[in-house]
């Protein structure tokens, strides 16, 4: 089993704004624009250096994407960024009709996404974001789960041509994945070796997932664990290779259980090979004000959690 | 092109208007109607375009448009008038026009880009967003350096759309004065007239109110009238502020029946009406 250890936190949204800052240095193509949330999204050294590649919306994030959308048209590469609350169910239509529908190569960058928002509450703790995109044709839905993680989306994202809808978070996390590697949208990252259980988790939960393998580990289970940052599309190929050697899955995501990662891998077992799952999500409820961590801890999202759940869908296997 | 030509040209249109949204029993012949002659203007003389032709004998379309001038339609439902405008003026065949709201075509219902018809850059439909997506192309031609402007068409109903404010203020605000924007003001919605159903009060104060240049134009049923306020709207460009054109239209224009009502935003003509109207617009191109 492999060992991850970290000497540093930092927030996923850092991770953006430094894949910004590098984007803005090296593709003239880049373009960025805010609905008055720079400070949140980590861009300011991006707008600093590139002023003329800013624009600044005041908040409107509707027409905001109506803009990002049109500057495509004439070649650019738009970020638009918000807070993940107001750049998904609020301008779904847009998104869809403007964007995806369309086909336009508009990169949807949003930070505070779920419970880990904390203390300003519910308002703003968007649960269903992935239900939401990954439910709209032709969008790419990607949930980072470190600092190193976001960064290299950010910059791989750019690459890619076509809607992306990139989610990440408020508070600083443990920044444990390689700061030189390459992201492949679409493809799973292995996190750790196991045969006993899978454990599928994307963002803020990756985390967790690898200190509840230490816990199992203890235990004398070994979980295989996968990272999807990609919730669509999907490594389907990585998921059946894990669950067929462990023949049961525990998944974990900071989001609605509700047609989120969770839903979207039980869509792949169904169809391919049948295998008890248990979800690490929230169940059908709104969050509230509170630390990330006590939120964590009490919508049952931390690591601890996915032990019990791990144990329990081993239980179930025949 | 004279302004004859470019009537002649709009006659065309308009039947072509009538028989696809006939051949295809549904579709939305009222605004196509009355913003025919706006679009014949803009693609047959006011509209800088690149004339190349491709391999097909078509226009070719680049979705870039790069130094061309640039035109949405941001209420897609008037379809019908922007892809006769767009076949006739040669970006694809106007066979075509047959197919119109037909399954496995690629004249959809609304615009879409979706099908690659050559002409359109955006799906519309779902009203209120066009204006935001021709600023963002109209800031991209300001990065590029490209000179050429870019026109965007709403509906008056479509103005009661939160988002068509957003844009409005956002427009003045970054100076985007590469913009000419339109509101086909024909007093009609679905349900009504604009002033029972949502009364959009003083546009003109509204639009000033939020540091656009407006231009008030009664006459937009009139070719020479539409010419002389587009050039005048052009003229006004670069100056700091966007363009808005009001343009008064009469919903149905060129057909008797179809006049001076909201009946005929949406319905289809049956045969006999169908028949009235191809007699009052004598074919000037041939049909498709």
């Amino acid at each position: 089993m492999k060992k991850y250890t970290y000497t540093e936190t930092q927030d996923t949204r850092s991770g953006f704004g430094d894949g910004m800052t590098e984007l803005g240095r090296t593709n003239p193509k880049v373009v960025t624009l805010c609905a008055d949330l720079v400070g949140s999204l980590k861009t300011a050294t991006f707008i600093k250096e590139n002023p003329e590649r800013f624009f600044q919306c005041g908040i409107a994030e509707a027409n905001m994407m109506g803009i990002a959308a049109g500057l495509t048209i004439g070649g650019y590469i738009p970020f638009p960024t918000t807070f993940a609350n107001f750049g998904s169910g609020r301008v779904y239509d847009q998104i869809r009709q403007s964007i995806a529908y369309s086909d336009k190569n508009v990169k949807i960058a949003v930070s505070h996404a779920g419970l880990t928002l904390g203390e300003d509450g519910a308002t703003h703790q968007i649960l269903e974001d992935i239900a939401m995109m990954r439910a709209m044709p032709n969008m790419t839905v990607i949930n980072p789960c470190d600092y190193n993680q976001t960064k290299a989306a950010t910059l791989a994202v750019a690459e890619h041509v076509g809607p992306v809808y990139l989610r990440f978070g408020r508070p600083k996390v443990p920044i444990f994945t390689d700061p030189n590697q390459k992201f492949e949208i679409g493809k799973a990252w292995h996190v750790n070796e196991g045969s006993d259980v899978t454990i599928i988790a994307t963002g803020h939960l990756v985390w967790e997932a690898i200190q509840a393998g230490e816990v199992l580990a203890e235990k004398g289970i070994s979980a295989d664990i996968v990272n999807i940052h990609t919730i669509k599309p999907l490594d389907v190929d990585a998921i059946l290779k894990s669950v067929r050697k462990t023949n049961c899955v525990v998944t974990c995501e900071e989001h609605q259980m509700n047609g989120g990662l969770g839903d979207a891998v039980a869509q792949v077992l169904a169809r391919n090979y049948l295998a008890p799952q248990e979800y690490i999500a929230v169940d059908d409820s709104f969050g509230e004000s509170g630390t990330p961590e006590a939120l964590m801890k009490k919508y049952g999202l931390s690591s601890s959690d996915i032990v019990e759940k791990a144990l329990k869908v081993i239980q179930r296997k025949q | 092109m004279s302004i004859q030509e470019l009537e002649n040209i709009a006659t065309q249109v308009r039947r072509d208007i009538v028989r696809m949204v006939h051949g295809a029993s549904s579709g939305h012949p009222g605004g196509s109607l009355g913003c025919t002659d706006l679009l014949v203007a803009l693609y047959f003389q006011q509209m800088k375009l690149n004339n190349r032709k491709g391999r097909d004998g078509q226009l070719s379309f680049k979705m870039n448009g790069e130094n061309e001038d640039i035109f949405f339609l941001s209420n897609g439902h008037i379809s019908p008038v922007f892809y006769s405008t767009l076949s006739r003026r040669g970006y694809f065949s106007t066979e075509e026009l047959g197919t119109f709201r037909q399954i496995n075509s690629r004249v959809q219902g609304h615009p879409t880009t979706h099908e690659h018809l050559p002409g359109i850059r955006i799906a519309s439909g779902s009203l209120g967003q066009g204006m935001s997506v021709a600023i963002g192309t109209a800031l991209a031609k300001k990065l590029n350096k490209d000179e050429r402007l870019v026109y965007i068409l709403m509906g008056d109903g479509e103005q009661q759309e939160g988002q068509v404010w957003e844009a409005a203020q956002f427009a003045p605000h970054h100076e985007v004065d590469n913009l000419i924007a339109f509101i086909d003001l024909n007093g009609q919605q679905i349900d009504g007239s604009t002033k029972n159903v949502m009364d959009n009060r003083d546009l003109k104060a509204k639009y000033k109110a939020f540091g656009w240049d407006v231009i008030e134009e009664s006459q937009g049923n009139d070719m020479e009238s539409v010419i002389k306020v587009l050039r005048k709207a052009k003229r006004r460009t670069g100056k700091g502020k966007p363009i808005m054109i009001l343009l008064n239209t009469e919903m149905g224009a060129g057909v008797d029946f179809m006049m001076g009502s909201h009946k005929w935003h949406g319905v289809a003509p049956n045969d006999e009406q169908l028949e009235t109207a191809l007699a009052q617009l004598d074919s000037t191109l041939e049909d498709y």
